[in-house]
C-alpha cells in the first residue's frame, strides 16, 4: 500500500514536469518567430529625405575610364549620413547585374566618418576588399570613383582615406594603395588627364 | 624595423655569395636562351660533373618534378621524364635513354651529369642546343653571338669587334693584353680559337670559354682604350693617348656607354692601364609580387607572380641586349616587401624602374605612373618617403608615354594611367609600372612566351627612346 502522501506528491512532481515541458516549447516557438522576424529585416533601413539628382562617377571597367551619371535617390539631412548614402547608391550600381564595374554583392560601406578640414574616411566592410577584383585598374577605378563621387557631392572634402573593418589595410586587393589619404584634388586632375 | 634590416641584410648576403659564386671559385652552368640567361651550380659527384633538372628546365618553361621512393618524374610542358635515382637509364616521352652516369636524387632534388645535356635537352625541349662541355655553357637555340675583327693599322691602329647582337663584358686591362669577360652574353668562337693579326701593336686574339664565361683576350704592345658603338654591337680597342680621354658621361646617349656588370650597377669606371670605360644606364626591372603574395589568379592554374617572373626575363634581356645594366628585384619565388622592393631600386641608383604586373581583365597592356598621396613635408635633404616619386614624375610620364606610343606600334591596346600603386610613390628615379592583359587568344596569352615577348620588346624600345633622359642618380 503506496502512503497517501507519497502518491500527492509524486503526481504534483508529473504535473510541474509536464506543465514545465509545455512552456519551454512555448517559448522557443516565440524565439524561433523573433528570429525569422529579425532576419526578414533589410540590412540598412532605407534613407528618408527629400530626393536630390546627385552626380554619381561610376566606373567602366572596358574603357578604364569614369562615367558622370545622375541619379536621383532621398538624401538624408546629416552630411554624414547623407556621404553614406551617396556611396551606398554608388554601390548599388555595381551589384546590379551586368554592371560594368561589378563589385560583390555583400561589399557594403561601413561608416563614413566626416573630420574637419576637409577630411573624410570610408570604412568598406571586409566582403567589399576581400572579394574584389584583383588587378590595378579595377581597384584604381573603384578607390576614383568613390573618391570623386564622395567629393562632387558633399562639398568641402580635399582628402579621402579608405579603411576596411576600420582598420588601415596596405592594399584594396593586391594592388590599389590604401595606407594614404588620397588628394581629392589630384585624382580629379587624373582624371581629366590634367 | 629590425626584422627588414634582417631581411634586407640576409638578401644582401645572398646576392653577395651569388655574385661570388658567379665571379669564380664554385664551378657553374651558364645557360643561354631566347627567354632567360641564367647560371646554376655545378656538383661535383663520384668524379662526375652534375646539375639540377628542374632547376635547368624552370626559367624555360612550365616544370614540375615528384618523387617516390626512387622514382623521380618530370613534367617540362608537356614532356614526361623519369629518372630512378642510382641508375643510367631513364625515360623520356617514353622512350629509354642512357645516361653517361647515374642519375642522383639528393633532398628529394634530381641531378643529371652534365655530359648528358647535348642528349637529354632536345628531347625536352623540342629545340637544337649548343652544349660546351669544356666551357660549361649550354645555348638553346639560335642565341650564339659571333664576333669578327677588323684591323684598321692606324696610327692609331685600332681593331673593332664586331658582334652580331649588342654585348656587355667586363673588360679590364692586364700588361700585354686587354680581357672581355662575357658572362651573360652568348658569345661564341669567332671560327678559331686564335687570330692573328699583321700588326706591331695589336697582334693577336684569342677565344676561350671556362666555368660558364667566355673571354677574348687582345694582346697588344700598348695601352689601349676601348669604346662601344652600334647600339653595343661593336667595341673599338685602339692605343691610348698620354692623357686618358673621359669617354662617358651620366645620362649620354647609347654609342660610346658601357659599364662592367661586375661594378655596382650604374658607377662610373676607369681601370688601370689606361683604358677607359664610361658608365650605362641600369634599368631596374621589378616582377611584382612573389613567393607566399601569389596577386592576382589569372587562371585556376596561373598565378600573377609567375606570369610577371617571365615576363621579367625577357623584358631584362630585351634591355640587356639594347645596352642596358638590369638589377632584378626579384629571379625566383622570394616574398618581397613593397619598402624593400623601393629601398632596393633606390640603392641602386638607377636611371629608371619598370613594375610589372599581370591581369585576366582587359586586353592589351597599361603603363601606369605614380598617383602621388597627399603630399608630406620635405625636411631639410631628407624627402618624404611617401611622395619620393615627386621630383621624377615628369620624367616617369615622359617614359610611360614612350612605352605606350612603343607599344601602339606593335598593334597592342595599351593606355597609360596614374594609379596609387606602391612602391612607384616611394622611388627616387623615373618609374613605371605595366600591366600585362589578355591579347587576342585571351588569357591563355599571358603564359605565353611570344606574346609576353612582343610587350617586353615594347617596352625596351620605349625605354630606350627617352634613354637620354634617364640620368644616374648623384
Amino acid at each position: 500500500m503506496i502512503p497517501r502522501h507519497l502518491l500527492l506528491s509524486v503526481s504534483t512532481m508529473l504535473a510541474l514536469v509536464i506543465g514545465m515541458g509545455v512552456y519551454a516549447r512555448h517559448v522557443r516557438q516565440q524565439a524561433r518567430e523573433l528570429e525569422t522576424t529579425t532576419e526578414a529585416l533589410p540590412v540598412a533601413p532605407p534613407a528618408s529625405g527629400p530626393t536630390e539628382t546627385v552626380t554619381l562617377y561610376v566606373a567602366d571597367d572596358a574603357s578604364g575610364v569614369l562615367r558622370a551619371q545622375s541619379a536621383k535617390i532621398p538624401l538624408p539631412g546629416g552630411r554624414q549620413q547623407r556621404a553614406e548614402e551617396l556611396l551606398r547608391a554608388l554601390l548599388r550600381i555595381y551589384q546590379q547585374p551586368g554592371a560594368a564595374h561589378p563589385l560583390s554583392a555583400a561589399a557594403d560601406i561601413r561608416s563614413i566618418y566626416l573630420i574637419d578640414p576637409g577630411a573624410a574616411v570610408i570604412d568598406l566592410n571586409a566582403a567589399f576588399a576581400d572579394q574584389h577584383r584583383s588587378g590595378i585598374l579595377s581597384e584604381q577605378l573603384t578607390v576614383d570613383s568613390l573618391v570623386e563621387t564622395l567629393a562632387v557631392n558633399v562639398p568641402g572634402i580635399h582628402r579621402v582615406q579608405l579603411l576596411v573593418e576600420g582598420k588601415t589595410r596596405e592594399t584594396l586587393a593586391g594592388h590599389a594603395d590604401l595606407t594614404e589619404f588620397f588628394d581629392v584634388q589630384t585624382v580629379s586632375q587624373a582624371l581629366t588627364g590634367q | 624595423m629590425p626584422t627588414t634590416n634582417k631581411i634586407l641584410a640576409s638578401l644582401l648576403a645572398s646576392l653577395t655569395l651569388l655574385s661570388a659564386a658567379s665571379s669564380g671559385g664554385e664551378k657553374q652552368l651558364s645557360v643561354y636562351a631566347p627567354v632567360a640567361t641564367y647560371t646554376l651550380p655545378v656538383l661535383d659527384r663520384s668524379g662526375h660533373e652534375y646539375v639540377g633538372l628542374l632547376e635547368l628546365l624552370e626559367p624555360l618553361g612550365r616544370v614540375s618534378s615528384s618523387s617516390t621512393g626512387p622514382r623521380w618524374r618530370i613534367r617540362y610542358n608537356a614532356v614526361d621524364g623519369e629518372f630512378l635515382s642510382g641508375k643510367t637509364r631513364c625515360k623520356i616521352r617514353g622512350r629509354d635513354v642512357d645516361l653517361p652516369a647515374p642519375f642522383l636524387v639528393e633532398n628529394v632534388r634530381g641531378f643529371v651529369p652534365l655530359a648528358s645535356l647535348g642528349m637529354l635537352l632536345p628531347r625536352f625541349l623540342g629545340a637544337a642546343v649548343n652544349f660546351r662541355e669544356s666551357g660549361r655553357r649550354l645555348l638553346v637555340g639560335d642565341v650564339g653571338i659571333q664576333p669578327s675583327f677588323q684591323l684598321e693599322s692606324g696610327p692609331p691602329a685600332h681593331l673593332s669587334l664586331n658582334f652580331s647582337a649588342p654585348v656587355n663584358p667586363t673588360i679590364s686591362t692586364e700588361p700585354g693584353r686587354v680581357r672581355m669577360v662575357f658572362k651573360r652574353d652568348p658569345v661564341i668562337s669567332p671560327g678559331s680559337q686564335s687570330t692573328s693579326f699583321a700588326n706591331n701593336v695589336i697582334t693577336q686574339a684569342t677565344f676561350s670559354e671556362n666555368n660558364g664565361v667566355a673571354e677574348l683576350d687582345i694582346s697588344a704592345n700598348t695601352p689601349l682604350i676601348a669604346s662601344f658603338g652600334n647600339n653595343g654591337k661593336t667595341i673599338v680597342l685602339m692605343t691610348a693617348p698620354t692623357a686618358v680621354p673621359n669617354v662617358g658621361t651620366p645620362g649620354a646617349p647609347a654609342a660610346g656607354n658601357a659599364a662592367p656588370p661586375s661594378q655596382a650597377p650604374g658607377t662610373p669606371s676607369t681601370t688601370g692601364n689606361g683604358l677607359a670605360i664610361s658608365r650605362r644606364p641600369v634599368a631596374v626591372v621589378d616582377p611584382a609580387h612573389g613567393g607566399e603574395e601569389r596577386g592576382a589568379a589569372l587562371t585556376d592554374t596561373l598565378a600573377e607572380k609567375d606570369v610577371t617572373l617571365g615576363f621579367a626575363r625577357l623584358l631584362r634581356h630585351e634591355l640587356e641586349v639594347r645596352g642596358f645594366s638590369v638589377l632584378m628585384l626579384r629571379d625566383g619565388d622570394s616574398t618581397l616587401t613593397l619598402d624593400q622592393r623601393a629601398g632596393a631600386a633606390n640603392g641602386s641608383r638607377a636611371g629608371v624602374y619598370i613594375s610589372l604586373h599581370a591581369v585576366s581583365q582587359g586586353n592589351g597592356a597599361r603603363v601606369y605612373t605614380a598617383l602621388l598621396p597627399v603630399e608630406e613635408s620635405s625636411k631639410g635633404s631628407f624627402r618624404a618617403w611617401t611622395s619620393a616619386q615627386a621630383n621624377a614624375l615628369a620624367t616617369s610620364k615622359a617614359v610611360a608615354a614612350a612605352i605606350v606610343g612603343a607599344m601602339q606600334k606593335t598593334k597592342l591596346s595599351v593606355r597609360g594611367y596614374p594609379a596609387s600603386l606602391r612602391p612607384l610613390n616611394n622611388l627616387l628615379m623615373p618609374a613605371v609600372a605595366v600591366e600585362l592583359a589578355p591579347g587576342t587568344n585571351g588569357v591563355a596569352d599571358l603564359g605565353s612566351a611570344n606574346y609576353q615577348q612582343q610587350a617586353a620588346a615594347a617596352i625596351a624600345d620605349g625605354i630606350v627612346s627617352v634613354r637620354d633622359r634617364l640620368g644616374v642618380l648623384p
